[in-house]
């Protein structure tokens, strides 16, 4: 068992435990760093992985870097969407009845 | 010259994506009809210099690949792009037109198209697959947003649920590109298919294909992962969900073909081959069924991409383990697929803005009476209609007859059903709108007439789509053209 060995499982235990709280966890800001949990996992094999396979390696750090800026990006449009969600609606979750009719004309 | 294409080709959309942030809608459309314009050109005159000289390996900004980005052109991907040029244009037009200039959110509409755009193009010519990421989520993100536009709670719901289910699946594609780096060292499709050639298949390679597989296809709305689409498609704007229906579905499903046909043989296998067949048939027959069961007008078109979506996914079972000629036939007829579906989708959608414009309502049974005010958009709608049917001679039936041909060479006779039935409940919902639109209601006499531009569009794409089955031999040739493996523009 090798430490980049160790990264990647952790990894996949991150991935798992992500998984877990955007499927099943009902509040959105809950989901949206469930999302984030996941996305860790998968850098983290992103970059353990090859280096266990092939010693040291810049190309999976450099895809990470790439990678933290999309999750950055999306965490934030999520953010502002739920933040905009939460004032029309008054919910924190997809689930039950938004404040506007649904199927309402354009 | 070439240089000068591929320049214009990804540096416009990302230009003019920056230009319209500076501007409200008024100027945003006038500076976007400009860029339209370019993009068309340029997007054409690559298309006809790839069918001229064949396709070739593009570094951009001239550095080679493990350190830049480099380019796939070949005759799938410009024939991609052009079509991506006229449904994006057409849709640009209409929005132009369509959305309201007065809400000021809506200027966003203009960065968010161009962005869309330029991530598609990424898509289609991406060679590498932690590129493709990068293209899939700036499409994923400027749709969500694009969805968001709408602007009430129900908009956002959608929007939120629609972001959530993107992610998810980019996510579980990129664990799968993290994968096959860890285990083959390299992120191009054809690096790994020649490190195959001279190595055994390792063990557990094929969790990376089904992983990568799986989020693709949550990310195109593969039944049983397609309840997102419904409402974010449903409760856009009309422009929008023409784009989100013609074009961003594919972009995902775009990957996962290329992913299959040149890893499926090594690793994939025949049981998740049949799967992927059999959901996209379940997909067809469930999502033709809820379609006819709809009573808001969009959420029956929407219902109607989730059916069409599931034809995209007979190409697993159709090309895994089977002669060349068949696999040839089923990647034509899926090709063609997705080029009539993009077309009479795209009219389709800005169809039934224009009538719901008309009626103001989008219930399918306020359409009463509307044949007699609304004829011309009510045609174009219909001849969409006509393509989904896959009636001849429309694009829809070339490509479902070649999907025949394919099902009986390969002696897989079962999804001839799929395609039977998949016909026959298209022609019903599509007849149920046409029903509803020519009751006699002496009730409502008045319609609103929106402006003759808006009804031209549709009527262009939905005849786009019928004569596609005329020249379909055309537009598959420029696919079938060789592929030189080395050399520079």
């Amino acid at each position: 068992m090798t430490a980049p060995l160790l990264y990647a499982l952790a990894g996949a235990i991150l991935c798992g435990i992500g998984l877990f709280g955007l499927l099943w966890l009902s509040h959105l800001l809950r989901k949206l760093v469930a999302f984030n949990i996941m996305g860790s996992g998968v850098f983290l094999v992103l970059v353990g992985l090859p280096q266990h396979q092939g010693g040291q390696d810049p190309v999976p750090q450099a895809l990470v870097l790439t990678g933290i800026v999309v999750a950055i990006a999306a965490t934030a449009l999520a953010v502002v969407l739920i933040r905009r969600y939460y004032h029309l609606s008054g919910l924190t979750s997809l689930t039950g009845e938004p404040a506007s009719r649904e199927g309402a004309p354009e | 010259m070439t240089l000068w294409l591929m320049a214009g080709l990804l540096f416009t959309p990302l230009a003019w994506a920056v230009l319209t942030l500076l501007t409200d809608f008024a100027w945003g459309r006038v500076v976007t009809w400009g860029g339209i314009v370019v993009q068309v050109l340029v997007s054409l005159g690559l298309w006809l210099a790839v069918s001229r000289d064949g396709g070739f390996y593009y570094g951009l900004g001239g550095w080679e690949a493990p350190l830049g980005i480099e380019l796939r052109v070949d005759g799938l991907a410009v024939t991609f792009v052009l079509l991506t040029a006229v449904v994006a244009s057409a849709c640009g037009f209409h929005a132009g037109v369509y959305i309201d200039p007065d809400k000021p959110w809506h200027r966003y509409f203009w960065p968010l198209f161009w962005f869309l755009w330029s991530g598609l193009n990424a898509v289609w010519l991406g060679g590498d697959l932690f590129n493709l990421y990068v293209g899939l989520e700036l499409i994923s993100l400027s749709a969500v947003g694009l969805v968001a536009l709408g602007g009430k709670a129900a908009a956002l719901r959608a929007s939120l649920r629609y972001l959530l289910a993107a992610l998810l699946g980019s996510l579980a594609y990129l664990l799968g590109v993290a994968l096959i780096y860890g285990q083959f060292g390299t992120l191009s499709i054809a690096g790994v298919v020649f490190w195959l050639e001279d190595h055994p298949v390792p063990a557990g390679s094929g969790l990376a294909l089904a992983l990568m597989v799986t989020g693709l296809a949550l990310k195109t709305a593969l039944f049983p992962l397609h309840r997102w689409l419904p409402p974010a498609h449903g409760i856009a704007q009309s422009p929008v969900s023409a784009l989100l229906s013609a074009l961003v579905v594919k972009a995902s499903f775009y990957i996962a073909a290329r992913l299959w046909l040149e890893l499926g043989e090594p690793l994939g296998n025949l049981a998740a081959a049949q799967l992927v067949g059999l959901l996209g048939s379940a997909a067809v027959v469930w999502g033709s069924w809820l379609a006819l069961r709809q009573s808001a007008l969009k959420q029956v078109v929407a219902y109607s991409s989730v059916a069409q979506i599931g034809y995209l996914f007979l190409l697993f079972p159709l090309t895994y383990s089977v002669s060349e000629s068949v696999s040839q036939q089923a990647q034509q007829g899926i090709t063609l697929q997705v080029i009539s579906h993009a077309l009479a989708k795209a009219a389709m959608f800005l169809a039934a803005g224009n009538l719901i414009l008309s009626t103001g309502s989008n219930r399918v049974d306020a359409l009463t009476g509307v044949s007699r005010f609304l004829p011309f958009s009510l045609f174009s709608f219909g001849l969409a209609g006509v393509s989904l049917m896959s009636l001849p001679p429309s694009g829809g039936f070339a490509a479902k007859w070649l999907l025949l041909q394919a099902s009986l060479g390969s002696g897989q006779w079962w999804w001839v059903l799929v395609l039977l039935t998949g016909g026959l409940l298209s022609a019903a919902y599509v007849f149920r709108i046409y029903r509803a639109s020519f009751l006699e209601n002496s009730e409502t006499d008045e319609f609103y007439h929106p402006s003759r531009s808006l009804e031209v569009i549709p009527m262009v794409l939905a005849l786009m789509a019928i004569g596609l089955g005329m020249v379909s031999e055309e537009v598959l040739s420029v696919m079938a053209l060789p592929f030189e493996e080395e050399g520079s523009p």
